[in-house]
Formats: structure tokens, sequence, C-alpha cells
């Protein structure tokens, strides 16, 4: 076995290697560099955030226009509040605009949906920092199954 | 009084042979900063990772596919094949691809280092390179056990990547999950520091203990043909079983505490 082949080979096996590892950063973990792109910052708070978790997708109707950046509690009000950031080439939001906490599918995971409110004279477009007034919390299965429940004693 | 003698004999024994392998190892580390020794290695990483890249991208390639198959016919029940994805990866990443690369590594270049060092020092090379005032730690151990140290993770991740494309191939193209969720919950699920870094760690530990065993059981070998056939099986044996046991650690230490 002559040195230089040895030596090709075990080149071919390192350039292997690095493209296993990029496949596995860029589209299994998926560590872009796009997700650091522009982004501005939003805040909302919810009575209940379900099972949201930090880098949670945030939708518009299906669309992902940003991801949960992180999740704290207000120790004034103790409420949750959730810190959304959104790519900054969809920064034209009214100020009406409502967040709502959904699931995808029964079994999926959580994630924040976006409405976007009329914007009629007089409604400015949300900015960096601004907080999201409308919001929906997510849906416990627990309290409605509690609220079921409650329901039909008193029907009874 | 014999049976006492034999267990104090057999716990005499098995600690020296410690020693031995932990000397060894020493030996072996201490030689790394030769740069003398880089073609050698580069040598050994030929034979001991190119050589196994064939089994390993194979099997990767089927256990990805079986995994996607198997996975199927349980998430669709619950509507949930979406997730398939996020499965096949994390199986693969986390526990698989260190795994099932070590024990093929174990098979496929472990009992061959066993075999290789066993018979130079059957034939006498060893001592005939002390004799030329040449260590064998640094120019027969040394090389071979940085190869398996570097070789390994690579083979895991080859292993893990082409499992996924396996899984995609499975599930996606034959099976028909969507394309996009297989890849984007996958994203949204696996973790780059905590799931393919613990997993190159978990393998690192793998590499070190299968090496470290294979060449000690050559070099420590009863010099005779029956000797080197005993240390063989012995390479494969135990290094199959430190890496299931090191496995269930290190898996508790990485995953099972929050």
């Amino acid at each position: 076995m002559n040195k230089y082949r040895v030596e090709l080979m075990v080149g071919v096996f390192v350039l292997l290697t690095i493209g296993a590892v990029l496949l596995l950063a860029l589209k299994v973990a998926n560590q872009t560099i796009t997700n650091q792109g522009d982004t501005y910052t939003l805040f909302a708070k919810f009575d209940n955030i379900g099972g949201l978790k930090a880098r949670s997708a945030v939708k518009v109707g299906g669309v992902i226009i940003g991801r949960v950046d992180s999740i704290r509690l207000d120790q004034e009000d103790f409420t949750p509040v959730v810190e959304l950031s959104i790519l900054q080439e969809y920064n034209a939001f009214p100020e009406t605009s409502s967040v709502s906490i959904l699931t995808s599918g029964l079994l999926g995971e959580q994630y924040v949906g976006f409405q976007p409110g009329f914007a009629i004279d007089g409604v400015e477009n949300l900015k960096d920092g601004d907080y999201l007034q409308d919001t929906k919390s997510a849906l416990v299965l627990e309290d409605l199954i509690g609220q079921f429940l409650f329901n039909r004693g008193k029907g009874e | 009084m014999n049976a006492i003698h034999a267990i104090g004999a057999k716990t005499i024994s098995r600690f020296a042979a410690a020693g031995r392998a932990a000397l060894m190892l020493f030996g072996a580390l201490i030689a790394m900063p030769r740069i003398k020794n880089v073609p050698l290695t580069i040598k050994q990483v030929y034979v001991v990772g190119v050589q196994s890249l064939l089994i390993i991208l194979v099997s990767g390639l089927f256990i990805g596919m079986v995994m996607a198959l198997q996975g199927y016919t349980i998430l669709v029940d619950y509507g949930a094949e979406a997730s398939l994805g996020p499965m096949v990866a994390l199986s693969l990443l986390r526990e698989l691809g260190p795994v099932v690369t070590a024990l093929l590594f174990a098979g496929r270049a472990g009992s061959a280092l066993t075999a290789e060092i066993g018979l130079m020092k059957a034939t006498e090379q060893l001592s005939s390179l002390e004799m030329m005032a040449v260590d064998p730690l640094r120019r027969v151990v040394a090389p071979r056990f940085w190869a398996g140290l570097i070789s390994m993770p690579m083979l895991a991740l080859l292993f893990s990547a082409i499992g996924i494309l396996g899984g995609h191939l499975v599930g996606v193209d034959w099976l028909g999950v969507d394309s996009g969720s297989y890849w984007s919950i996958m994203q949204s699920t696996v973790d780059f520091d905590k799931d393919v870094v613990n997993g190159i760690i978990k393998s690192l530990v793998f590499a070190t203990v299968v090496t470290w065993i294979a060449i000690f059981k050559g070099y420590d070998c009863i010099p005779t043909s029956e000797g080197i056939s005993k240390a063989t099986t012995e390479t494969v044996v135990f290094s199959s079983l430190a890496v299931l046991g090191l496995d269930f650690v290190l898996t508790a230490l990485m995953f099972g505490i929050e």
C-alpha cells in the first residue's frame, strides 16, 4: 500500500466526517446563522403558558415569523412573560395584534400563534420592546376536564 | 486453603494486569507529541478508520431504515408519524450511533489490533524493536491508540448522519411522511450541544476503552497461537461489555438528571 494512497483515503475520510458534522449541525440541529439574523423583540404576558418552551416557533397562519427567546416570571404580578424575537422583515404588525398559545395537532408541540390586528388610522405598528396587550393562554387539558365535571355536577 | 490461595492469586494477577494496562496507556499517552509518529498514526487511521467505513456506513443506513419502518407502524396509530424525524435522529445521535459504532469497531478493528500486536509479540518483533533501542510503546502502541481515538468519533458521526438519511429514505420516500415535518420537527427537537456533542463525548469514551482493551490484550497476551486466539476473543467480549455498561452510566449522567 503506497503512502500517497493511504493519505488520500484518510483525507477522504476526514472530508466525509466534516460533511456529516455539517449535515448534523445545519440540517438536523438547525444551527443556522439566519436564526441570529436581524430580529426585534416583543413581549407578551400570559396567565398560563402550558408546555411552551424557549425556541418554540411564532407563527402567523402557519408561517414561522420568529421564535420564543426566553420565558420568565414577572416578579410583581406573578404571570409568565414570554419574550418573542421576530424577524426584522416582518415589522409591520399593528398594535391591535393578538397572540395565543396553540398546539400543533393533538400531541404536537406548542407554539405561539400570532394574529395580526386591523390597521386602522391612528393605530401604530408594533415596535421593538412593545408588550402585546391581547393574549390568550394555553389550553390546559386538566382545567378543561375540571370545568366539565364541575358543570355536570351543577346540572344534576 | 487451596480455594483461598486461588482467590488471592487471581486477585493479585487481575490487579497486576490493571496496573500493566495503566502503565501502557500512560506510555502511549506520553508518546503523543512526537512529530515523527504522525505518519505512523495516519497509516493506522487508514487501517482502523477508513477500512471500517464500509461496515459502519452500511449498518448505519440499515439501522436508520429499520427504525423508521418500526417507528412508523406505531406512530401512525396516534397520527404522530411526523415525529418520526426526531425519533430516528435522537436515538441515533444519543445511543445507537456511539454504541453500535463502538461494538462494530471492537469486532472489526479491535480484534485486528489484538491479533496484530499479539503476533508481533509471539514472533518476537516487539523484543527486536527493543533490541534496536526503539520503544515499542512509541512505535507500535501509541499510533494505534491515537488512531482509534481519532477514528471512532468520526465513524460514529458518519453512522448517525447516514442513519438519519436512511430514515428519510424509508419514512419520507417510501411511507409518505411529509419531508418538511420530518426535518423541521427534528430541528426543533435536536439540540446541537445537548445531543450531538454528548454523542461525540460518549464516542470518545468508548474509543478510549475499546482501543485500550484491544491494544493491551495484544500487548499482554501469552505469545503462543492459543494465547493470541484467547486474547482476540477477550478483546471482543470485554470491550463489548465495557461499552454497554459504560453507556448506561454515561446516559444516566448526561440525560438522566435534568
